[in-house]
Parts: structure tokens; C-alpha cells; sequence
């Protein structure tokens, strides 16, 4: 995608004009794991209004992508009133669809989508199944061992999943979804 | 019997390139009235408007069509050609073959006879035109100028210089404006007050300048060279002829905390007061909002101690009414309040200031004698951070324009901080920087090379306070966006140029127009910029828009020629192409039935009610009359009037019909 | 009086207390909460990170609920659940194709215009004109009214007054007869959805909150937000971590506090459910 191409992509599927920035970086300095980004928001901004391949390329196979906790602190304060957080979840969304998950980030998108197995299976989050299922595709199998029994001591663990009635409903808005992706 | 002279214009090549003038002028020879038709290659030039003043004389023309370009272009040079040949100007009209077809259209059959239809239809119009003679409107030579800042001062020393008089009305209890606030001025580093002082001096002193201050404009009323302007001059509550201005009455009063207005709120005043020691009149005034004798009944204090008996409790305000022939509007700007930051504190942190009051910090007359120190504890800062653009290129605060000072006097603050605190550190938070006047960028290199400001491009995220410091979070863009945290002892932002409160009222009283952001409006962005839509109303300084010292004085003596230009004359001619409310014999006396529809439709406040009265004196009929000195000749009265009543001379509902029907009915 | 009550996954699973208090104190207060018909989880951040979709249609469906059980007011005291309903309500409203297009996926009718209502906007309308009459243990010591991110922004959406400094909470504490501290910390982020994948940062994050509060002289932090409360509770360990240190400022749920106050017992309170021991001098 040359320049024109990827600005308008982006209007298109978001609404987002990036051509509005203006670099000021108010939302780098806002934001609380801007430190921890290969990526800051701001320099994303300018990669992608620089609108070649490589950058785009590049800012799909952050870590910065990820490390956003849509805290919304940038858009709250940026003063072209950019909706970032929104740019993030189309930006996380095709790089996840397009398999170019940053290594050091894919327990973070495996939390995600073992949360979202969890509730296509039962309507409802099933915390140790949404667990067992993240254990299971990040073989992070200790983390954690000793908070299960706490929990379930304070009564915040169901051993068996809370589902809803109307699975059918659910399952229909699950079909198709991440059909394309490429792994 | 009409003799209408035609003269079609080649234009150069502009015209005749895609229209066949020579036909376009056979054709109108044909017309019915034509006595005459020509074309020719300059019709502007000398030997064109030869060939149109010869004809005029040799036919007896009775009105003439140029069929060239644009009237805007040269309306007034044909008329003026016309009128020496001895023909009424207002005889001769222009139909458009340029700017409306040969720079439209492509050379075809089609654009040479839409020439010929566009000729025709000035000619019918012609054929209806009667004589018109400009109006004559006298001219009260005196001028009122609003605001007493530098904009105000230098506007009213140019206009009594000119030798004519000026009323200088100001709101606040001296003359002097923000420019008596600041401290240092870019790029000399001169002293505000050294440089203003003997100019506020200069208009208390001039035969010629009459000024009021603690008064405000009450209402306007009137049109260009006849105004009449109403000024509420507020009770000061001292008798000005008696005061001598020793000053015993400030240093007694037992109300004594008042914020300071002058010191941004960073010092305290008294009740009775003078804002600051070179004030101009250096007379008090009593806040009446704050007296004890005003508010409770106690007190009186002033009036024992006062040497001459000066103080004169309930004083009323006074309404003034002054006639005069010009406005000047100089009533300047403010800046935004910290408050309106909530990522910085909403104002909560005392040592988050405003540039202008730093300026009151670092002002030997200043709370602080000078020394920069914080407001909370007094101490003297060791870090500064001053952040730009603060408000300012920011739609999400309202507020998309740039404030254009703002980068010249950061870089002044943070130098005078250098100068005075040797081991200080300054950083300054910015966009982009614009020092694009004379002297401007060699300023700000100065300040970043050898008074050594940190300058940090990026803009600041929040502001919070922790152990008496305050926590700067920023980022530095040019270092691939990396985190910049300050522990800075105080913060100064560079606050965005607001209109000055009152601006909107201000600008409804004098029907002046006013922009999204209620900075007055001037009438031509590139061309008009000293005046404003209404004639005989100009515009100084930063009402019109945010601007620095040197702006502001040259567009206060512009303004100040336009008053001197309206001034050179005894009486103003206007161009009577304006409306008319008909008049006819009694008993009707005109079709107006008085309705005043057009009274609210037009937007020059044009229209007056007369009373048609008899020979005894008795109101027969109430019937609109158009005001020849304001109308502008808009033609919305004509549209509104139920009756047709009124119509633009030169321009009557019968002459439009005319020239649809010439279009309508070609062979 | 009956008002529709979403409480999405948190509130009956590892939030529990939240649950429990916010009923117990909706009964002293004479208020029905009507928990909507099979609701389903709205997706939270694992929906909008991965699937536009998903982000849509699971918050959708449970708006479409709440019409079917004719409710005009709807209860959401999760942030994040309130977040994205408010945010899917505010999306569908801006853009009528997409509203139709989501309620074809849905197979139900959707007319968007319910109204959604977050815990201190409920606690305000329901609860608080009550309070007087209610409150028999004024709670007398400072707090830390902790508000989190989802609640107050995106403002534009959200529209919360003083997004910066809010002071909603603030305001009720007050009311009970607490001392809320001011303090520049009250809208940071704690973690989110960290507290697995990435703990550390909730470490970090949350570490800077609790370290503020307990420099101000806070006696306890109150929240609102069921994963603000589990990052600073539930991941204290995460938190000593980072700050090198032990702090055992208790975390509690705005409506625990009102519990408290309205001299329920700390059972009824469920405060024996948190992991950080509270322990306030709640006068007798």
C-alpha cells in the first residue's frame, strides 16, 4: 500500500485521519507503558502517515500494539482529538489476523483469545477455564498455582462454568470469526 | 427618446480570443435606442475613453454601455470619462463579456451570442436609468477611540496630532493596558514601562485628547461622521479636580486584601486604590464591590485622612453623550486562566502560572520587587519548565489558531529567568517555534545558545504536585519520543490570547462583526485590515487578532490615517445607488403602510421610522425612511417589502424586469 | 422501584464482594435490581483487542436484552462492562446501517436508547438521597477515592464532569463522613487487563497508585472497578515487588464503604472475600 493508499484504508475502516497529527507527542507523555514500547504511539502516528509498506510492516510487529491497555489517557488529552485507542484495535486486529504477533507479546494475545474461547463455550467467562485454557497455549504452567486455592477459598472460583441458555445466540456472532488467520 | 452609445471592448486578446466583438457590436447597432457601436481593442486605455467622451459629445448620448470587463475593475473609471463629457455618471453601465462569458466559455456561436444577449440586456437597463448624484453626509471631526492599551494610546496621539480631537475612553482606573504589565519587550529587552510611560504621559497632557477612564461605551448610536456615543463614566467616588494623588488614603485603608488585578492576582490591593505607581491619571478610585463603607456602612476612613477633602462617598455614575464622526476600537486581549487546563491541575497548584504573570514576577514594580520566586512559599525556583502552546493549536480545547506571541515571549521569560538566577535551569516545552519578525529568530537563538534554555520539542502530558515540587510529564519527540520527567519548582504556560471578556457586547453595540473566537472583524483579510464592516468604525491591536508590540503600533496609526483621511473632508460623498422609500402626493404620501419588515431585515440598522405629518402637526402616517449615510445598497429591504414600496436607485424592480425580459425575448 | 442490572462475569465470579454489597445496600435503600434474562459477557478487552465484530455484537446482544425485559434504566457497576456498552450504545447511535447490520447478526431488535447507568451514577440517583436517613456508622478517616480509567473516558463518550479530577466519589465518601484526600492519582491506570499476561506492569502501575495514596496519609483506597480492586488487592504481591516494601492499605468497594457506613456487618459487606485484611475503625 503506497501513501495515499494506507491514509485512506485507515479513514475508511476507522474513521481516523492521520494526516491530523501533528507529532506534538502529548500521548507518548501521557502514556503509563510509553516506556515500555519498541514503538511510542506518536512515532506509530508518523510511521503510518508516512504510509510505506515497511512501516506499516513494522508497527503490525510491535509490542506496542499490545502493550496498550486502551486506558484512553492519549486520546483524552490529545489535542487533535485522535481516537488512538481506536487506531489500536484496527492495528491489533490485522496483526493478529495477518500472524505478525510480536513474540515477546503472545501470551498477551493468548490470554485474549483463551478469554473469548471461554465465552464462545459458555456465553460467560469461566475464570479457570479461561486459566487451564492460557496454561495450556503459553506453557506458563506454575504461574499462579498458589492463588487458585485462595480464591476458591473465598468463594470468587466456580469449579463449573455459569452458561447461558440461549448458546445458539452466541455461537451465531462467533461463526466466521477469525476465519482468515493466518498463524 | 433614447440615445445609447455601445462600445464593446476587445480586451486585449481576453475578450476577442473567444467572442466575435465586431459582431457583438453590429448586433447591438441594431438595437432599438442604439445611436451608436463600436469596438475597440483597450477601451480602459486613454484613447478608448477618448473615443467614448467624443461620441458622448457628438451623438448627444444619453447613456452609455461598456461591454468589457468586470464593473469592479473599471465601473468608476467609465463613469468618470462620462461624467467629463458632461453626462451623468450613474448613465453608464457595464455589461460583463469578460469575467461572465469570454473567460467562462470556450470560443463557439453560443458565447458570442450569449455576448450579444448579455449587452442587450444593459441596454434595456440603460434605457431606465435616471440621473443619480452622490450624497452628501457632514463630518463631526472628532474621534472616540475605545481602549486605552498601546493600541489606543498610539491611535489617539496620531489622530490629535492630525489636529483634530480625540476622546480617549478606557475601562480600568488608568490607561496603559497589558503593555504596562510586562516587564521586558522582545527582541531590545527594553522596559515596558520606560518605553510606554512618557506616551500615557504624552495623551494625559495633549490639548487635544479629552480622557475618561473608569468608564465604558453605554450605547452608539448614529452613522460614520455622526455618531452619537454614550459613555457611562463610573463613579470613582473622588473628586478628580481636588485629588492631587499624594496617595495617604491607599496606605490607610484597612482593606487590604483584595487580589490585585494588575498583579494577576499574585499581589494584593487596597478598597480605594491606584493600580500601579505610574498610573495615568495617578488619581484613586474606590471598588466599590470591596469598600467597607459601600458594602457594610463603616469605615470612611479615606475621607479623614484626605489632605484636600477629595473623597465624595456616593458618587453616582455619570452618562456623557459625545458627538462624534469616527470610532477606533482598541480594546486588546486577555489570556487563559489555568483553570481551563485540567491535566495541569484546573488551576489548583500556585506556582502553575500564566506568562503574564511572570511578567508581573520579573517587573521591578511586581509583587515581588523583581525576583522571580514561587507564589506559594516565596522561595526562588531552581528549575523552571515552560511550556508553549498552552491552549493555543489545540481544537480540543477550543482554541485551533496560533497566539503568534507566545513563542518570542517564552523565550524572553526563560532569558530574564537566566539573567537573574545564574545557576536557574529553564526547559521549554514546544512545537514548533515562530520568531518570524525582525530581529525574532536571532532572539530566540540567543536564548537557546548563550543564555543556555533547554528547549525540548514535545508537549507536556499532566502536571501534579508531590513534596512541594511539581512533576512535569513530557517527551521529546526528537529523540524518537522518549520520556521527559521534570522536578520543576514552577511551571509557566504560555497561555493562549483570548478575546477580552465583553468583547460580544461590546461588538453588539457597535453592530461590528465578530469571529467564531469574538475577535472583531476586519472588513478584508489581506486588503481592509484596520477596518471593520461598518463605516467609520476601525479597528487597533489585539481585539482584531493576536498580535505583537510592533503590530499592534502600526496598525493604531493606520487606523489613525483612515480617521485623518475621513476627517480631510467637510462632508463625505457616497455612492447613491441605495434604497428609497417612495414618496407620492397626498393624501397617500408613499405605498410603505409602515410594517417595517425591511427595518429588521437589513443589516446596517439603515432604516428609520418618519412621521408624516400634516400641516397642523397631527401624525397622518408612520412610513420607513432609509438612512442615505448607512445603507449599503444590499437590496434586502426590496426583497422583504409586501407593498414594493422600496427600491435601489439604479437598480428599480423595473429595470430588473426589463433586463429579464431583454434575455428572455431574443431573435 | 425495579431497575435492569447487567453484572457481567466479574460481579459473580471473582468480584463476589462487589455483588454482594451492592445488593445488600440497594435492599436498606428500598431499590430492585433486576438482574436482565441470560446476559452474556460483553467482552471486555479480549473482544475489541482482537475482533471488531465481537466488540459490537457481545455488548449488543445484552442492550437488546434489557429492551425485551422493558427496563429504561440499566445498572452496569463493572467499568470496563460499562465502558463497552456505553461505547457500543454511543458507536450504533452515530451509525444506523451499522445498527442494523448488528441487529440482523443479533436476530433481535435493537432500538439503542436505554439508559446506562454506572455505579456512582446509580449510587447518585438511588442511593444517596437516601443516605441521610441510612448512614448510622459515620466512617471517619481518610480515603483515597481511586476512579480508574473506563469510567471517566473517553469524555467525549463518558462525559463525565472533571474527567481529570472527578469527584463523584468523592462527594459520596464525604456523605458518610469520610475524608477524601486530594491527590493526582485518581484516574491512572492500575494494569487493566494485565494481571495475568503481563503482572509486572500491574506491579508497576499499581504500585505508583498505592504508593501515593499512603504518602498522603490514606487509610484505605476505594474503588469502583472490579479489575482496579483485584490488581490492587488481589496482586498486592506484584505491588511490593515494585515498591521493595510491605503496604497493607486495605482496597474497598465504594459500596462496601456505603455498607459499612449503613452499619451492615463486614460479612454482609463481604469483606472477608479480599486478599489485603481490612481493618477500619467503622465507628460503633
Amino acid at each position: 500500500m503506497d501513501t495515499e493508499d494506507l491514509s485512506h484504508n485507515i479513514r475508511q475502516l476507522t474513521g481516523i485521519n492521520v494526516r491530523e497529527c501533528y507529532q506534538c507527542g502529548k500521548c507518548t507523555a501521557g502514556c503509563p507503558v510509553g516506556d515500555r514500547m519498541d514503538l511510542r504511539p506518536s512515532v506509530i502516528m508518523r510511521m503510518l502517515q508516512s504510509g510505506d509498506n515497511a512501516s506499516l510492516e513494522e508497527v503490525l510487529r510491535s509490542n506496542s500494539i499490545w502493550l496498550c491497555l486502551t486506558c484512553e489517557t492519549c486520546y483524552s488529552r490529545c489535542p487533535m482529538e485522535i481516537d488512538i485507542p481506536k487506531l489500536m484495535d484496527y492495528l491489533r486486529e490485522k496483526s493478529y489476523s495477518e500472524g505478525k504477533v510480536h513474540p515477546e507479546s503472545r501470551n498477551i494475545v493468548a490470554f485474549h483469545k483463551s478469554f473469548l474461547n471461554s465465552v464462545e463455550q459458555n456465553g460467560r467467562l469461566h475464570e479457570i477455564g479461561l486459566v487451564l485454557d492460557y496454561k495450556i497455549h503459553t506453557g506458563k504452567l506454575f504461574q499462579d498455582v498458589t492463588l487458585a486455592p485462595e480464591m476458591y477459598a473465598k468463594g470468587k472460583l466456580h469449579i463449573w462454568p455459569e452458561a447461558i441458555k440461549d448458546k445458539k445466540s452466541l455461537a451465531r456472532l462467533f461463526k466466521d470469526q477469525f476465519k482468515n488467520k493466518k498463524s | 427618446m433614447s440615445k445609447i452609445g455601445v462600445f464593446i471592448c476587445h480586451c486585449g486578446e481576453n475578450i476577442s480570443a473567444t467572442v466575435d466583438v465586431a459582431r457583438v457590436a453590429e448586433a447591438a447597432g441594431k438595437l432599438e435606442g442604439v445611436a451608436f457601436s463600436t469596438d475597440y481593442k483597450y477601451m480602459c486605455s486613454d484613447p478608448g475613453q477618448t473615443i467614448i467622451k467624443q461620441m458622448v459629445k457628438e451623438k448627444g448620448l444619453t447613456g452609455v454601455v461598456v461591454a468589457a470587463c468586470s464593473p469592479r475593475m473599471h465601473e468608476p473609471t467609465f463613469r468618470k470619462a462620462c461624467s467629463e463629457a458632461g453626462l451623468n455618471p450613474y448613465m453608464c453601465e457595464m455589461a460583463n463579456l469578460r469575467e461572465h462569458c469570454s473567460w467562462v466559455h470556450d470560443k463557439s456561436e453560443a458565447t458570442t451570442q450569449k455576448a450579444i444577449d448579455l449587452v442587450r440586456t444593459l441596454v434595456e437597463k440603460v434605457k431606465l436609468d435616471k440621473p443619480l448624484f452622490p450624497i452628501k453626509v457632514p463630518v463631526t471631526k472628532t474621534a472616540l477611540v475605545i481602549g486605552g492599551g498601546i493600541a489606543g494610546i498610539q491611535s489617539s496621539l496620531d489622530i490629535a496630532n492630525a489636529g483634530h480631537q480625540v476622546i480617549l475612553v478606557e475601562k480600568d482606573p488608568s490607561i496603559g493596558g497589558h503593555m504596562s504589565q510586562l516587564s521586558e519587550t522582545f527582541p531590545t529587552l527594553d522596559c515596558s514601562q520606560c518605553i510606554l510611560t512618557p506616551r500615557m504621559v504624552e495623551v494625559a497632557q495633549h490639548p487635544n485628547i479629552t480622557l475618561m477612564t473608569y468608564a465604558e461605551l453605554e450605547k452608539l448610536e448614529g452613522s460614520i461622521g455622526n455618531f452619537k456615543a454614550t459613555i457611562r463614566k463610573k463613579a470613582k467616588s473622588i473628586d478628580e479636580k481636588l485629588c492631587t494623588g499624594c496617595g495617604v488614603c491607599a496606605t490607610k485603608c484597612p482593606t487590604k486584601k483584595i487580589p490585585s488585578e494588575f498583579n494577576t492576582g499574585l499581589g494584593m490591593r487596597t478598597a480605594i486604590y491606584v493600580p500601579f505607581p505610574q498610573a495615568v491619571p495617578n488619581k484613586p478610585v474606590i471598588d466599590k464591590e470591596n469598600c467597607s463603607y459601600y458594602q457594610k456602612g463603616k469605615c470612611k476612613v479615606c475621607e479623614k485622612v484626605c489632605p484636600t477633602g477629595a473623597i465624595r462617598f456616593d458618587q453616582e455614575d455619570e452618562l456623557v453623550e459625545l458627538e462624534v464622526g469616527a470610532v477606533v476600537i482598541a480594546t486588546g486581549f486577555n489570556v487563559m486562566q489555568p483553570s481551563g487546563f485540567p491535566e495541569y491541575g484546573y488551576g489548583k497548584y500556585k506556582d502553575v502560572i500564566t506568562g503574564l504573570q511572570f511578567e508581573r514576577l520579573a517587573s521591578a514594580s511586581g509583587p515581588t520587587l523583581g525576583e522571580i520566586r514561587r507564589p506559594s512559599d516565596g522561595k526562588i525556583p531552581e528549575k523552571i519548565v515552560f511550556i508553549a502552546c498552552a491552549g493555543s493549536r489545540d481544537p480540543a480545547k477550543g482554541i485551533p489558531y496560533c497566539s503568534k506571541i507566545c513563542c518570542m515571549y517564552t523565550a524572553k521569560h526563560a532569558m530574564l529567568y537566566q539573567h537573574k538566577v545564574h545557576s536557574g535551569k529553564s526547559y521549554i516545552f514546544y512545537m514548533d517555534i515562530r520568531a518570524a519578525g525582525k530581529n525574532y529568530e536571532e532572539f530566540v537563538r540567543r536564548a537557546i545558545v548563550e543564555d543556555e534554555v533547554n528547549y525540548i520539542r514535545g508537549r507536556v502530558s499532566k502536571i501534579y504536585e508531590q513534596n512541594g515540587k511539581l512533576i512535569v510529564k513530557g517527551v521529546d519527540t526528537l529523540l524518537n519520543a522518549k520520556n521527559v520527567e521534570i522536578e520543576a519548582d514552577m511551571v509557566v504556560l504560555a497561555s493562549a490570547a483570548v478575546a477580552n471578556e465583553g468583547s460580544e457586547e461590546l461588538a453588539q453595540k457597535l453592530h461590528i462583526s465578530y469571529d467564531a473566537y469574538k475577535f472583531f472583524s476586519e472588513a478584508h483579510p489581506k486588503l481592509k485590515p484596520v477596518e471593520t464592516n461598518t463605516a467609520g468604525i476601525f479597528l487597533a491591536g489585539a481585539c482584531q487578532a493576536p498580535k505583537d508590540i510592533p503590530e499592534t503600533v502600526s496598525q493604531a496609526s493606520g487606523a489613525a490615517a483612515k480617521v485623518a483621511i475621513l476627517f480631510s473632508q467637510n462632508e463625505l460623498s457616497r455612492d447613491p445607488v441605495i434604497a428609497v422609500v417612495n414618496r407620492s402626493a397626498p393624501p397617500l404620501y408613499s405605498t410603505c403602510v409602515g410594517c417595517f419588515m425591511c427595518a429588521t431585515a437589513c443589516p446596517y440598522q439603515a432604516i428609520e421610522e418618519e412621521l408624516i405629518t400634516n400641516r397642523k402637526g397631527e401624525v397622518i402616517k408612520k412610513v420607513a425612511r432609509v438612512n442615505p449615510g448607512l445603507c449599503q445598497g444590499c437590496g434586502t429591504c426590496v426583497a422583504f417589502c409586501r407593498s414594493k414600496s422600496i427600491d435601489i436607485q439604479g437598480y428599480t424592480n423595473e429595470q430588473m424586469y426589463a433586463e429579464v425580459m431583454a434575455l428572455l425575448n431574443n431573435e | 422501584m425495579k431497575i435492569g442490572f447487567y453484572p457481567g462475569c466479574s460481579l459473580t465470579g471473582s468480584s463476589r464482594e462487589y455483588n454482594e454489597s451492592l445488593l445488600a445496600i440497594s435492599k436498606e435503600a428500598g431499590v430492585e435490581l433486576c438482574e436482565i434474562t441470560d446476559w452474556n459477557c460483553c467482552g471486555a478487552t479480549a473482544a475489541h483487542n482482537l475482533s471488531k465484530d465481537l466488540s459490537l455484537t457481545l455488548p449488543a446482544r445484552n442492550l437488546a436484552l434489557a429492551e425485551l425485559d422493558q427496563m429504561d434504566e440499566l445498572v452496569v457497576p463493572c467499568a470496563a462492562c460499562y465502558n463497552r456498552l456505553v461505547m457500543t450504545q454511543h458507536e450504533l447511535g452515530e451509525n444506523e446501517s451499522l445498527k442494523k447490520i448488528v441487529s440482523e447478526k443479533l436476530q433481535m431488535p435493537l432500538q439503542n436508547g436505554i439508559k446506562i447507568l454506572n455505579v456512582l451514577q446509580f449510587l447518585e440517583k438511588h442511593i444517596v438521597p437516601r443516605l441521610e436517613q441510612l448512614v448510622k456508622n459515620p466512617l471517619d478517616f481518610d480515603v483515597a477515592c481511586y476512579y480508574g480509567c473506563l469510567l471517566v473516558r473517553p469524555q467525549r463518550v463518558m462525559k463525565a464532569d472533571r474527567f481529570e479530577d472527578p469527584m463523584t466519589m468523592d462527594v459520596i465518601m464525604q456523605k458518610l463522613g469520610a475524608n477524601p484526600i486530594d491527590w493526582p492519582f485518581k484516574t491512572e491506570c492500575c494494569g487493566a487487563g494485565f494481571s495475568v499476561s503481563k503482572p509486572e506492569i500491574v506491579g508497576e502501575l499499581s504500585g505508583k497508585i498505592v504508593r501515593n495514596a499512603v504518602d498522603r496519609g490514606a487509610r484505605a483506597i476505594v474503588v469502583a472497578c472490579p479489575m482496579c480492586h483485584s490488581n490492587l488487592d488481589m496482586r498486592r504481591p506484584a505491588i511490593e515487588t515494585y515498591l521493595n516494601m510491605k503496604v497493607d492499605i486495605p482496597v474497598i468497594y465504594i459500596t462496601q464503604a456505603i455498607a459499612l457506613a449503613m452499619g451492615l456487618t463486614p460479612r454482609q459487606a463481604g469483606i472477608q472475600r479480599h486478599f489485603v485484611p481490612v481493618n477500619l475503625p467503622v465507628n460503633r
